[in-house]
């Protein structure tokens, strides 16, 4: 089957979803490759490049969706785009299914198979198509760089012959993907980093990356983001107060504040509000990553960058990863790569659309002239449940008490073991004209039973095969008894007793034989 | 009996045997003791033969040489994979042998109660023996020479099906006949009521009954018990056929077969319960066969089983440092012992740190999977117990379970319905990355879902195990 990849007609999209790199490792799942002219043009990839990587050039989009039997894009389809698409075609981009109820409509009524790269579920397996947060951490990167761009100050603080430079302070808002790109790029600038998050679980992650975490002193029960599928969730109108409190602490401090806080399917919570901004310096940035969806601060133009009465400029732009197009198509591709060979487990360039499988399944959005969106929530949950409470630890004096506890058990099981065993030694004693002959045998047996427990314990479990070896060539010992009785008159006695003997002689050599073969087998290293 | 040169040359031989058991507490110090055991066995043998057993010595040397010859043919040939089928054969052996010698007793006591009767003088050093016996003594010899062959009964047909099972000639699956354990709960006290009229004098009817009824009870109770419990099984036959042993001595007066017989029952007994233990069952509801129904809704597994290539596993052990291989009765099956010693001393070559987690139920004896991988030329001291490994589970890179499955399900610790709830595992799934190689999707032996399998850290590596052990290996150089 072929792969196409037409140029992105969105304005201003630079990003392309096939690489040379990408189209060779499709190439080793078995599809050929299509690109139109100039696809990659923007993201710094050539049309020789692609020609080079065995990728075949078509001159317009028309013609490259009529060749290809799978369309891999970036940006939701156009109408015209959407239109041209064919029954069995195979469409594979950000779709937006949410928001774009009528273009997925017409997706189905082309019988075309959707796959929302955005709808990919956040499962471990799928991480590695999971184009949300390749792209989410661009965009964090970026994010810190336009705001430096825009900051008229160094991000880390220097000490020069022209005096001292105070280190910037930038606050990030949402430890997701995004944010932790952000708090990872700002702290290596050598800017003092704070970042908050409604999960308190990211904390950890926050502190690993080498920024403070942000604490609420608030009494709540906190959200645990495992039930979630790991983002977050909208939070309690006290929760927001105490929340929009601190921010209002910080604000004056703060020279960049990156916001990243999304919910998923929801406009973006306002958390940097207009008194805030007032109550910055002058020469502040806010970068509001949320732009797109309404912005984490009210004042954020989408797709602009604004400068307020009191000096603040404020970024909404919404296209960082297209900004920096050569690393997200490279990143973008790669996602691609991957859910390609999901989807081609035979590696023989037919594209197996198996709708049990979870990650297949998420992403789907139309198939076989159905909509599948929304999917069922996926088998296996994001990230791992938090841990309600730890195991006590215990107190020497309890510890002590236990093995207190643990020996007193111990002594009165052997206590009451010996009584048991004495008791029926001894009744075995009363039994009345028990001739003291047999008793005399019944010494050797307790005994040896006894001594066969004591040395028994000790053998080494890995021996225990020829442990059985040996006792079995040893129980052949029944010979004895054979050989006395063979001796006698009666044919019918020494038949018997000769059979005995010879099944014994089998016993004792095969035994210890192979008890010794086993034996030279182990060998120390 | 009397012959006090005999009489000292058993207690060396007992002394002996003691010290060759006592010696398998090691690997080095083992390969002294088999010696002991040996010379103990040839002495005890040769002062019967000079001693008591001097009637017919030389057609007693004869068979002892020519049974030997067919033992040490047979300790040759086999495999090491067949050694469980080996041992229950053996075990039969030792059972039918203390049939006949309890048969031959009975026997002897009707001759020497018609010689008496007859006034005349009886031959051979066991009937002597028997003649000078009271009336009491003869009823308790009696009762002894029952329970021997009972014992030897029981023990013959219940290896004879334990060796059936384990060469795959008898269905492995637990079966039962109509009635179940009823059957033998009649069978067995109709073995009393049969010894209760033989020590009345109804004659040898009611013994050869009594053997058939133990016979049929050998057969049935093994037959009702599965595959996996295997382990359990052949200890405990072993155990039997020292009992069996102990009892022949004591209807004989015979103190050393007193003494092997109780050091094999004990030992035999002792392994049975550490099987038990390790898969935390009853002892009785092992031997009563079939694992019980599930005590309430067992978890549902989520996820689902992701499957692997060899490169993958080859690039995965290329980055791990530490290896644990986690080996069970499939690499038997497999006979993938070859290739998994040939990826170790690769592995250890390459500097990685190799070792082996042994569950003490793997494989279908005790200590069976030791045993394939000292074959297979693999150093002992890197094969360790589940004690001395599992808490080395979550600083491992890589865990490769190799056709084992019960003895690495986490069920066992997280869901309280399982039915294998509590019973001791290896806990693989705290490594970073576990490989499974298994045949196919299906469950184990006792049918219970394995959530390992679905863990987001497992992969599974499908087919059969040697096959893609060797396709590893390929890639490992």
């Amino acid at each position: 089957m072929k792969i196409g990849t037409p140029k992105e007609i969105f304005e201003g999209e630079a990003r392309v979803a096939m690489t040379p790199d990408s189209a060779l490792q499709l190439q080793k799942l078995g599809y050929d490759c299509v690109i139109e002219t100039g696809a990659g043009a923007k993201a710094g990839f050539a049309d020789a490049d692609y020609e080079a990587a065995g990728v075949e050039i078509v001159k317009t989009g028309a013609a490259l969706f009529k060749a290809a039997d799978i369309v891999t894009k970036v940006r939701p389809p156009s109408e015209a785009e959407a239109k041209r698409l064919t029954k069995g075609q195979t469409l594979i981009c950000f779709f937006w299914p949410a928001q774009n109820e009528d273009l997925m409509e017409l997706c189905k009524s082309k019988g075309a198979t959707v796959l929302a790269m955005d709808m990919v579920p956040r499962i471990s397996r799928a991480q590695k198509m999971d184009a949300l947060s390749s792209m989410a951490n661009i965009a964090g990167y970026r994010a810190v760089i336009e705001a430096g761009n825009n900051f008229g100050r160094f991000f880390t603080g220097q000490i020069t012959a022209a005096g001292k430079v105070p280190p910037a302070k930038v606050l990030v808002v949402g430890a997701g993907v995004a944010g932790l790109a952000a708090i990872g790029t700002s702290t290596s600038l050598g800017a003092v980093t704070y970042a908050f998050d409604v999960r308190p679980e990211v904390a950890e992650q926050v502190e690993s990356m080498g920024a403070e975490f942000v604490y609420l002193e608030f009494e709540e029960e906190q959200q645990d983001g495992a039930s979630t599928g790991g983002y977050a969730a909208p939070s309690s109108p006290e929760f927001r107060e105490a929340q929009l409190a601190k921010f209002r602490e910080l604000a004056p401090d703060m020279d960049i504040v990156i916001t990243t806080a999304l919910i998923p399917n929801r406009e973006a919570p306002e958390l940097w509000t207009p008194d805030m901004v007032e109550a910055m310096k002058p020469g502040s940035v806010i970068v509001d990553l949320a732009a797109e969806k309404g912005g984490n601060c009210k004042l954020t133009k989408m797709d602009e960058k604004i400068v307020t009465d009191n000096g603040v400029t404020i970024i909404g732009y919404t296209d960082f990863p297209s900004r920096m197009a050569t690393q997200s198509s490279t990143l973008y591709a790669t996602n691609i790569r991957h859910m390609m060979s999901d989807l081609t487990p035979e590696k023989d360039g037919k594209v197996h659309h198996n709708m049990e499988d979870d990650v297949i399944r998420g992403a789907t959005v139309t198939h076989e002239g159905e909509i599948t969106f929304p999917p069922p929530p996926p088998k296996v949950q994001a990230i791992a449940a938090q841990k309600k409470e730890k195991p006590k630890e215990l107190t020497p004096e309890e510890l002590r008490a236990q093995e207190a506890a643990a020996f007193k058990a111990q002594t009165r099981q052997q206590v009451i073991l010996l009584a048991v065993g004495a008791a029926l030694v001894l009744g075995v004693g009363l039994i009345p004209g028990m001739p003291a002959s047999f008793m005399q045998h019944f010494i050797v047996f307790v005994l040896s039973v006894f001594v066969g427990f004591q040395v028994i314990w000790n053998v080494s479990h890995s021996l225990h095969t020829p442990l059985m070896a040996v006792t079995n060539a040893i129980s052949s010992i029944i010979i004895l008894g054979a050989l006395i009785q063979i001796g006698s008159s009666s044919f019918l006695v020494i038949l018997l007793a000769a059979l005995a003997v010879f099944m014994a002689g089998i016993n004792i050599f095969g035994g210890f034989m192979v008890t010794r073969r086993m034996l030279a087998m182990f060998q120390k290293s | 009996m009397e012959n006090a040169f005999t009489i000292a040359a058993y207690v060396v031989a007992a002394v002996l045997f003691i010290l060759s058991l006592g010696g398998l507490s090691g690997q080095e110090s083992a390969k002294r003791a088999v010696w002991y055991g040996i010379v103990g066995m040839a002495l005890a043998v040769a002062a019967t033969l000079v001693g008591p057993g001097s009637g017919l010595w030389l057609a007693s040397l004869i068979l002892i040489g020519m049974g030997g010859a067919i033992g040490v043919q047979l300790a040759q040939r086999v495999q090491m994979t067949q050694m469980p089928e080996l041992v229950a054969a053996m075990h039969s052996l030792v059972g039918l042998a203390a049939v006949f010698v309890g048969f031959n007793a009975d026997l002897t006591i009707n001759m020497v109660e018609a010689a008496k009767a007859a006034g005349e003088a009886v031959n051979g050093s066991f009937a002597e023996l028997v003649a000078k016996k009271t009336a009491v003594e003869i009823n308790i010899l009696k009762v002894e020479l029952s329970l021997g062959i009972w014992i030897g009964a029981v023990t013959f047909t219940g290896s004879v099906i334990a060796y059936g099972k384990l060469a795959g000639k008898v269905n492995t699956a637990a079966t039962k006949l109509p009635g179940g354990h009823l059957l033998n709960a009649a069978a067995a006290a109709g073995s009393v009521l049969l010894l209760i009229m033989y020590l009345s004098g109804a004659g040898s009817w009611t013994l050869v009954l009594m053997t058939l009824l133990a016979l049929f009870i050998g057969y049935h109770l093994i037959m009702g018990i599965g595959g996996a419990d295997m382990p359990v099984v052949v200890s405990m036959l072993n155990s039997y056929s020292g009992w069996a042993a102990a009892a022949i001595g004591f209807s004989l007066g015979n103190d050393l077969l007193i003494v092997v017989g109780a050091l094999v029952g004990s030992s035999g007994a002792i392994l049975s319960y550490i099987m038990c233990k390790a898969m935390n069952r009853a002892f009785v509801s092992v031997i009563l066969g079939g694992f019980g129904g599930p005590a309430g809704e067992q978890m549902a597994v989520e996820g689902e089983q992701i499957a692997i290539d060899a490169e993958g596993v080859a690039n995965a052990l290329d980055e791990a440092d530490s290896v644990i291989i986690v080996p069970g009765y499939g690499m038997a099956v497999a006979q993938a012992q070859g290739s998994v010693s040939e990826l170790t001393k690769r592995l250890r070559a390459k500097g990685k740190e190799v070792r082996f987690a042994i569950h003490p139920v793997a494989g279908r004896l005790p200590g069976h999977m030791n045993v394939l991988l000292a074959e297979a030329k693999v150093p002992y001291d890197i094969v360790l117990e589940m004690d001395e490994i599992n808490d080395d589970f979550p600083e491992t890179d890589v865990v490769i379970v190799i056709g084992s499955n019960d003895i690495v399900n986490p069920a066992a610790q997280d869901d309280p319905n399982s039915p294998i709830a509590g019973m001791p595992v290896l806990e693989v799934w705290k490594a970073k990355q576990v490989f499974v190689s298994k045949r196919g999707q299906g469950t184990g032996y006792s049918g219970i879902e394995n959530p390992l399998f679905f863990k987001e850290n497992t992969r599974m590596f499908y087919g059969d195990a040697k096959k893609s052990l060797d396709d590893l290996l390929t890639r490992i150089s």
